[in-house]
């Protein structure tokens, strides 16, 4: 490996790292910037609509039976013929590829065989459950990492080890387990929020628990290091100096720095979380993206199921967009330059 | 040209005198108990009949369900059979998809970490849109996909929660490699005048790769966790098998009568990932505070 | 009455058994309209003694005294609130280096006006314009945009004014400045001494805190020398800096570079050898050696952050010649750094070339320079980040080494403790890792590593910088024996005017990229031609200055 890799190292010429790395800025630079990363977006969709479409493709089964309604339904010989010819399954696996992704651009994702509906309207009915739900975890976890830091960093010794002991407990929990067992507390044993609540605001408390208290651990372990680190920096230092108590120096001073680590993690927190949601959304019988795509990979459903990872794919892609925007806000270093 | 002459100096006396502090006590509580939790596990994978007596597949229905006791400690399922057994003997298993998994997602991270890290512009441009792509890519669709092209298996578990977990070290590795690349020591070594694969060889791979010893321990936990939600999906191990995930996902239909069922298996998954992440960020924090120092 | 009155200061870490002290019963005092200065190097308890005075001693600190009063008020049992009040209102405190002493995140005009705002000072838009006058009055141009921006966005110059400017903004009875004017260009350096002044004349009391015996000469009225937590000596300026009492004074003055006749030794002999250096009878010069380093038009340009060109060097030639020192000087941004780096060939020039004994360098290619590398090495500022922090001090030695040169473990090792016998470590410290070393051995070690390949020339690029006088001195005086001994040629770089008198040969006097005048050390130091390299001089606080 080494012979390899020493083939291919780059050192750059000129090791200015003090004159090069500032070279993202200006009127033009920022320009230059956001083509970039609308190129790279594209490049996203594109990449992950493709490895998909190849996936579902390599699965064993024929696609034709599978959109005739299934081994199960044993359609018909000449049925299964019509819907080859009319999907083009007899061509080769690259103009179907190119057919589909071309219509894709287009804007038309297909037809679901598995929901005999239009991919877009079956996406558009279970999407809104699902964001409604990743959103409200991504902000209870953030919610808990900045309480938990703000209260336990550099306390008295009992506080602190305390709060950091909880923190890595929280993120080594099982999203399923844990899920199991609010449910087991809060619904069948103390029967204070019904176990499927529907979709009101009741119905999202445990599912959004369930996903935000392991990111919630998470992100607080990252935050509290910065937060450390932070409360050390002279400039902490100068503000007491000023007059400053120590609770607005925390608030003021601290915490800005402190959540930009995990501010940046947050897109692919979200991501993560859509994950999670598969699993959180069959614990809790609700409806949403993750049930749609478990029922799209195991019916071989490829037109969903691509349209699903497409749909996950560009939520990634807005909220790292979202996210680089709000770092701009919290850090206005990236924004002077 | 800044001097820093004694800005450091009160923060170099306070370290010095927390750090005369922590050494003469005791190792701290933490690590200790992480540590002796994992040499439990290893007797358990290593001879699981030391620490128990019953059987893992030992069916009993005549104690069905039976809540935990003396002669049950975690109780039983409700075939019968023995928890902790289960428990014990599930350790193998379990364990080993989350060690395999871990050290293909590093092999797989290193190779196209340092294959970014060390390419050119634009080699390096091609490994991070790959990163891209797949860091968008839900890791459970990736899951999803690999299982049923290849079949529910042990080995396709370990496959797609490595394949899933890949990108984030790989970024990790790429990021640490380009941070040794320019740091000044070896810019020293090139005005040395030695060659590009010595500097490589010699300072860049062992510097890069210290801190995944870290980044391995903490990722062990996760990939158990991981694991066992594929298991709990239906996407893993088959049910009889005493493996903690599938011994979740079946206990989950007994909770309202038999909680055990449920909170045992999980307890350990829990205690496994704790243990590794308290141990691993032990290690880095030891690390750290040694590169940290002045 | 007294801004400040301290008698037997103690402050000290730890509980118990593991307490230890780290400031032993220190007093002084300051009266309004005083400046006192409280000199010493790193780890003599002089930042912690300003710290304990507003009370931000630290965590885990005890501080005990018999008497600690500002403005007549006992603040022995004063507690986190009635700190609060002082701070900023009758103390201000102005921390060393800026850049990381105001918060990266918020523009300075911001900071400023936080330090009105927590004391209930005016309304939001009285403190606007209060800062703008806080800024106007330490001397920033331009105020209504310097508010707005980041301190990342300042000059090191404007953002020490600006921290200033936020310690003063309640004109406090005592102002405390931590090495205000260390890392700073010795123009910039005269304008904040001039800010501090103008706040003493104002009949505030101000409390400097230094390591910098020539600043300390210029603004002080009375000097504390400071060492280990004891205050060895404490008089009128004057005093302290001509007529000296205490022995640890008078090696801390005899340290300073700038004080004495050059190339005299620096420190007391007991570095490595009894050797009394002298002064070469006939300095080597350019005619009557072929130089080493040949520099010819040297032009290097950088693609600045604006996507324009920014030319960092123009247009600059010079020789080395065998056995001589060139001194390299110039303040920040001048392109001093850039001229070693295309030296050391680690950048390439866009115009010109370098020459090595007469043969082509900087257009080689790296495979073609390679083998000759071995003929320049090089001291870095931060010897610590240019080991690889895996090694001990005889792995980096060892590697150093020419692959040719020592033939067998045996030879290697015998060399690698001949190289630490020649900068004074010894066998002990082969296995040790550098970060357990302190300042100036690690410095010792990077001359070593430098000495390894037996090179013609050591480009020194601010070696002594980080380092205390003391410490510097026999680093100094190190570099001068070797020469004796080996005759290497130095490049040496630095922004210490002093440092380049003591070393140097010859001169080279860099602004803008540019080289605005050279000659000999005699020729630039005694009777400057360029008006650029006399106001240089000019601002450059000296020790005798302070007789008048």
């Amino acid at each position: 490996m080494t012979a390899l890799a020493t083939a291919a190292v780059g050192f750059e010429d000129d090791l200015d790292s003090e004159f090069t790395a500032r070279a993202d800025s200006g009127p033009r630079a920022r320009w230059r910037r956001i083509g970039r990363d609308l190129g790279n977006g594209i490049l996203v969709l594109w990449g992950a609509a493709t490895l998909t479409f190849f996936a579902v493709n390599a699965m064993p089964g024929n696609p034709a039976v599978a959109m005739a309604g299934g081994a199960g339904s044993h359609p018909s010989k000449a049925l299964i013929a019509a819907v080859t010819r009319e999907y083009g399954f007899d061509k080769p696996l690259i103009v179907q590829y190119f057919t589909y992704l071309s219509q894709v651009v287009q804007g038309h994702l297909g037809f679901s065989a598995s929901q005999k509906e239009q991919v877009t309207t079956v996406i558009s009915q279970s999407i809104w459950p699902t964001i409604t739900l990743t959103l409200t975890a991504l902000a209870l976890a953030w919610l808990i990492a900045i309480a938990s830091c703000l209260i336990t960093v550099r306390r008295r010794r009992v506080v602190s080890s305390l709060g950091s002991g909880l923190e890595v407990f929280a993120a080594s929990l099982p999203q399923y387990w844990l899920g199991i067992v609010l449910l087991e507390v809060f619904a069948f044993t103390l029967g204070w929020i019904p176990a499927t609540g529907g979709t009101g605001i009741i119905g999202l408390i445990l599912p959004a628990l369930t996903l935000a208290i392991p990111l919630g651990g998470f992100l607080s372990q990252v935050t509290r290091d910065e937060f450390e680190a932070a409360l050390e920096q002279p400039f902490v230092v100068s503000a007491r100096a000023r007059g400053m108590s120590d609770r607005a120096v925390r608030l003021r001073h601290a915490l800005r720095h402190a959540i930009l680590p995990g501010l940046s993690l947050s897109g692919w927190a979200l991501g993560a979380l859509i994950s999670g949601a598969v699993i959180v959304e069959t614990l809790f019988s609700r409806n949403g993206l993750g049930g749609i795509l478990l029922v799209g990979v195991s019916q071989q459903d490829m037109p969903l199921t691509v349209g699903v990872t497409l749909i996950v794919a560009l939520t990634y892609v807005i909220a790292g967009l979202v996210v680089d925007a709000l770092y701009l806000l919290v850090d206005p270093r990236l924004r002077a330059r | 040209m800044t001097a820093i002459n004694s800005r450091s100096s009160v923060a170099a006396v306070a370290r010095a005198a927390t750090f005369r502090g922590t050494s003469l006590r005791l190792p701290r509580p933490g690590p200790l108990l992480a540590v002796l939790f994992l040499l439990f596990l290893v007797v358990a994978v290593v001879d699981p009949s030391l620490l128990t007596r019953y059987q893992p597949l030992a069916i009993n229905p005549a104690h069905s369900l039976e809540p935990p006791s003396f002669t049950h400690w975690f109780g039983t399922d409700p075939s019968g059979r023995d928890i902790f057994a289960r428990v014990v003997y599930g350790a193998a298993p379990s364990l080993s998809i989350g060690v395999a998994a871990t050290a293909l997602a590093l092999v797989l991270a290193i190779t196209l970490g340092l294959i970014g890290g060390l390419g050119g512009r634009f080699v390096d441009g091609v490994v991070s849109r790959v990163l891209e792509v797949l860091f968008a890519f839900p890791a459970l669709l990736l899951a999803l996909l690999f299982v049923t092209i290849f079949g529910a298996s042990v080995t396709s578990l370990i496959v797609s929660v490595g394949l899933g977990s890949a990108p984030g070290y790989a970024r990790m590795v790429r990021g640490q490699v380009i941070a040794v690349k320019s740091a000044p020591y070896i810019k020293a070594s090139r005005v040395l005048g030695h060659s590009r694969a010595r500097i490589l060889r010699q300072s860049i791979l062992p510097n890069a790769m210290r801190p995944l010893l870290v980044l391995g321990t903490l990722g062990i936990g996760q990939s158990i966790v991981w694991a066992s939600s594929l298991s709990f999906l239906g996407l893993g191990a088959a049910p009889p098998a005493p493996e903690w995930g599938a011994m979740l996902a079946a206990g989950r239909d007994f909770i309202s009568s038999a909680w055990w069922a449920e909170l045992f298996p999980g307890a350990v998954i829990v205690l496994v990932t704790l243990a590794t992440t308290s141990l691993g960020r032990y290690v880095q924090r030891r690390l750290e505070g040694r590169d940290a120092g002045t | 009455m007294s801004a400040v009155d301290v008698r037997d200061l103690r402050i000290g870490f730890g509980r118990g058994a593991e307490h230890r002290e780290v400031v032993k019963g220190i007093s002084i005092s300051i009266e309004p309209g005083e400046c006192l200065a409280l000199v010493g190097e790193s780890g003599s308890g002089k930042s912690l003694t300003a710290r304990s005075l507003v009370g931000l001693a630290g965590a885990g600190s005890t501080v005990t005294a018999s008497a600690l009063e500002l403005h007549g008020r006992d603040l022995r049992a004063a507690r986190d609130r009635d700190w609060r009040t002082i701070r900023g209102r009758d103390v201000g405190f102005v921390l060393q280096d800026a850049l990381v002493s105001l918060d990266p995140l918020r523009p300075v005009g911001k900071e400023i006006a936080e330090a009105l705002k927590l004391h209930g000072w005016g309304t939001a838009r009285s403190r606007h314009a209060r800062v703008l006058e806080l800024l106007e009055r330490a001397g920033v141009p331009e105020p209504q945009l310097r508010a707005r921006q980041l301190p990342g966005e300042l000059s090191g110059g404007l953002r020490q004014r600006a921290l200033i400017a936020s310690a003063i903004a309640l004109d406090p009875g005592l102002l405390i400045a931590d090495e205000p004017t260390t890392a700073l260009d010795v123009t910039v350096q005269a304008q904040i001494l001039d800010l501090l002044e103008e706040t003493k004349a104002r009949g505030r009391a101000l409390l400097v805190i230094s390591h910098d015996l020539a600043v300390v000469s210029r603004i002080a009225d009375r000097v504390a020398v400071m060492k280990s937590g004891v205050i060895v000596e404490q008089g009128p300026t004057a005093e302290v800096l001509f007529e000296p009492r205490d022995p640890y004074t008078r090696k801390l003055l005899d340290a300073v570079p700038n004080g004495h006749d050059r190339r005299t030794r620096l420190s007391p002999s007991s570095s490595i050898r009894v050797r009394e250096r002298t002064i070469p009878s006939n300095p080597p010069s350019a005619e009557s050696t072929a130089p080493i380093i040949r520099a010819e038009n040297l032009t290097k340009t950088y693609k600045g952050p604006d996507g324009v060109a920014r030319t960092v060097v123009s247009d600059v030639s010079f020789e080395l010649a065998a056995g001589e020192t060139l001194g390299v000087v110039g303040e920040s941004g001048s392109g001093k750094t850039t001229v070693a780096r295309l030296v050391l060939a680690v950048t390439r020039p866009d115009r010109g070339r370098v020459l090595v004994s007469g043969e082509e360098w900087s257009s080689l290619s790296e495979t073609q320079r390679r083998p000759r590398r071995r003929l320049i090495t090089s001291v870095y500022q931060d010897p610590l980040s240019s080991f690889d922090p895996r090694w001990s001090v005889g792995r980096i030695l060892t590697d150093a080494l020419p692959d040719d040169g020592y033939p067998g473990t045996a030879a290697r090792g015998a060399r690698v403790l001949e190289l630490l016998e020649l900068v004074g470590l010894g066998a002990e410290h082969l296995t040790r890792r550098p970060l357990l070393l302190s300042g100036g051995e690690r410095q010792r070690v990077a001359i070593a590593r430098a000495l390894a390949p037996e090179p013609a020339v050591i480009v020194c690029d601010e070696s002594v910088s980080a380092l205390d006088v003391s410490i510097q001195a026999q680093v100094l005086d190190l570099l001068a024996d070797l020469q004796d001994q080996l005759g290497v040629s130095y490049l040496f770089i630095s922004h210490d005017l002093g440092v380049i008198h003591h070393v140097s040969d010859r001169v080279l006097v860099m602004r803008g990229g540019r080289l605005v005048e050279q000659g000999t050390s005699d020729q630039i130091f005694d009777s400057p031609q360029n008006p650029y390299t006399q106001r240089l001089l000019g601002s450059l606080p000296t020790i005798e200055s302070a007789r008048t």
